[in-house]
């Protein structure tokens, strides 16, 4: 599995799409004829990957949304494992 | 369209493995049909020997009008469905497809195609894009032209190629679909060679499931084991080649299984069928199923028939089931399997799919590959009859070609 750089700009992936559904209370990850159903920290991960902020912004952000330190490792992780899958690419 | 499969995609990500699904199909509530398919038409200028359409497609009432279809986007919408495919026949050959999928984008689906490519140009490709179009499936019957036009009977290959290249231009994810039989079970190299220069980033070879059409010529169509072992061995050979960047999925062909296939996550569970008439079906094949009445969406609302109807009652939960199903630990992993198999093989849609070996009814689909093995070595006459072409004009048509296919399923091409 490839090293996550935090200057890195995660984004998600050509041809996936990030939504709410309310009918399963969740976020979903929807690809070609197929679908994921995201938990909270990989929806909490996934809907700031814009392209703009760098990891560290995104690790930043939700460690002041939920009042926590110490996730720069799980979060590059899951970075690291969603840009294996495709559902993330990374800008510059 | 001849090669709609069960949603291809890796372990987790597959979508009837995700989500309320697997609880859904206990007895209780169902969860949202999180999976669309409408089809939206049964016309289509191929021919092809493996469609999985019903046999007596001619025979179909009326097409419904665009308006119907657009209530049926937002009814299964309002209830969570969320991915939608777009099929048939030939959706291309319904000329409201930009105006349907311009709707379905505003509601939040996720949009998929799956076309043969006739009737793709690079303006209606330009619509739909604006329309808001999420991806295509382009499905190709074999690598070379001449089995490509042979097994759908017509000269599309060229124009096949064309719609790849419109596909890449229009930054759409590329994504091939191939139906695999004993005709091409053997070109799976120069078919991934041929999905690596039109630049394909998934590839489904998918092996032959035998409804529709593909029934009727399932003698004729059914490879040997020797054939699916050199076709795997090639396959593993290609994914471990350095730079190999394709998503390749292998949907092997259950007959060959021990155990079924987890058909539709069970039916009633996510998946929701519209035909071009408007008969709502729990699966795309479940019209053959006898005993029920199948709704219509012109005279049910979607949710009614999701939740209320008989026909997608049935076969929730476990109480239909027979032994050795009931009894059985993996009722819950596999639902017993498909139900149109199991009407096809034993005429009892309740009993276990034959494909399971625990099912009394298993030597049945030995019997069919032993019958692809024989063929094999040259000895069983039955795959010198003629394959059936899919036709509108008549509803049990024979055309022989059998001897065709196999002098150049010889020649290597």
């Amino acid at each position: 599995m490839s090293e996550i750089d935090e200057h890195g700009k995660p984004v998600v992936g050509r041809g996936f799409r990030l939504q709410w559904e309310p009918a399963q209370d969740a976020h979903v990850l929807l690809y070609p004829e197929g679908m994921v159903k995201l938990n909270s920290s990989a929806a909490a991960i996934m809907s700031r990957c814009d392209g703009v902020r760098t990891v560290a912004d995104i690790v930043a952000d939700i460690e002041r949304s939920y009042g926590v330190t110490g996730l720069a490792a799980d979060v590059r992780a899951f970075v690291a494992m969603a840009r294996e899958k495709s559902w993330l690419e990374m800008k510059e | 369209m001849s090669d709609l499969e069960p949603p291809p995609g890796p372990d987790e990500a597959e979508l009837p493995l995700v989500g309320e699904a697997p609880l859904a199909n206990a007895a209780r509530r169902p969860g949202p049909p999180l999976w669309l398919l409408m089809e939206l038409t049964y016309r289509c200028p191929l021919h092809c020997v493996f469609c999985y359409n019903p046999t007596e497609f001619a025979t179909s009432g009326p097409e419904l009008a665009t308006d119907d279809w657009l209530r049926v986007l937002r009814e299964a919408r309002a209830l969570g469905a969320v991915q939608l495919g777009l099929s048939g026949g030939e959706p291309l050959a319904r000329d409201d497809l930009e105006v349907i999928v311009a709707e379905a984008h505003s509601l939040g689906f996720y949009t998929n195609l799956i076309t043969s490519g006739v009737g793709m140009t690079e303006p209606r490709i330009a619509a739909l894009k604006r329309a808001g179009l999420d991806h295509i499936q382009l499905s190709f019957q074999d690598s070379s032209r001449e089995m490509n036009d042979f097994l759908s009977s017509t000269r599309t290959f060229e124009l096949k190629a064309k719609v790849a290249a419109l596909i890449k231009q229009y930054e759409y994810p590329m994504v091939l679909n191939v139906v695999l039989h004993r005709h091409n079970l053997d070109h799976v190299q120069e078919i991934l060679e041929l999905a690596e220069r039109i630049g394909a980033e998934y590839v489904e070879l998918a092996n032959t499931q035998y409804y529709g059409w593909a029934w009727l010529n399932r003698e004729r169509l059914m490879p040997s084991r020797e054939q699916l072992r050199r076709a795997e061995a090639t396959l593993e050979r290609f994914r471990a080649q350095p730079g190999q960047k394709m998503k390749i999925f292998f949907v092997v062909p259950d007959y060959f299984e021990r155990r079924p296939k987890a058909c539709m996550n069970g039916l009633g569970s996510v998946f929701l069928t519209v035909t071009p008439d408007g008969t709502a079906l729990p699966c795309h094949a479940a019209r053959m199923l006898p005993g029920l009445a199948f709704p219509n969406v012109r005279t049910e609302s979607v949710r009614s028939i999701w939740y209320d109807s008989e026909a997608f009652n049935r076969f929730r939960g476990d109480d239909w089931m027979k032994e050795p199903c009931r009894s059985c630990p993996e009722k819950t992993r596999d639902f017993g399997g498909c139900r149109c198999q199991a009407y096809l093989l034993t005429g009892d849609p309740a009993n276990a799919d034959p494909v399971c070996d625990l099912s009394p009814h298993h030597h049945l689909v030995t019997e069919a590959v032993a019958a692809a093995d024989a063929w094999e070595s040259g000895r069983n006459q039955e795959g010198e009859k003629g394959l059936v072409f899919r036709d509108h004009r008549i509803s049990i048509p024979v055309v022989v070609v059998g001897q065709e296919a196999r002098s150049k399923r010889g020649a290597g091409i």
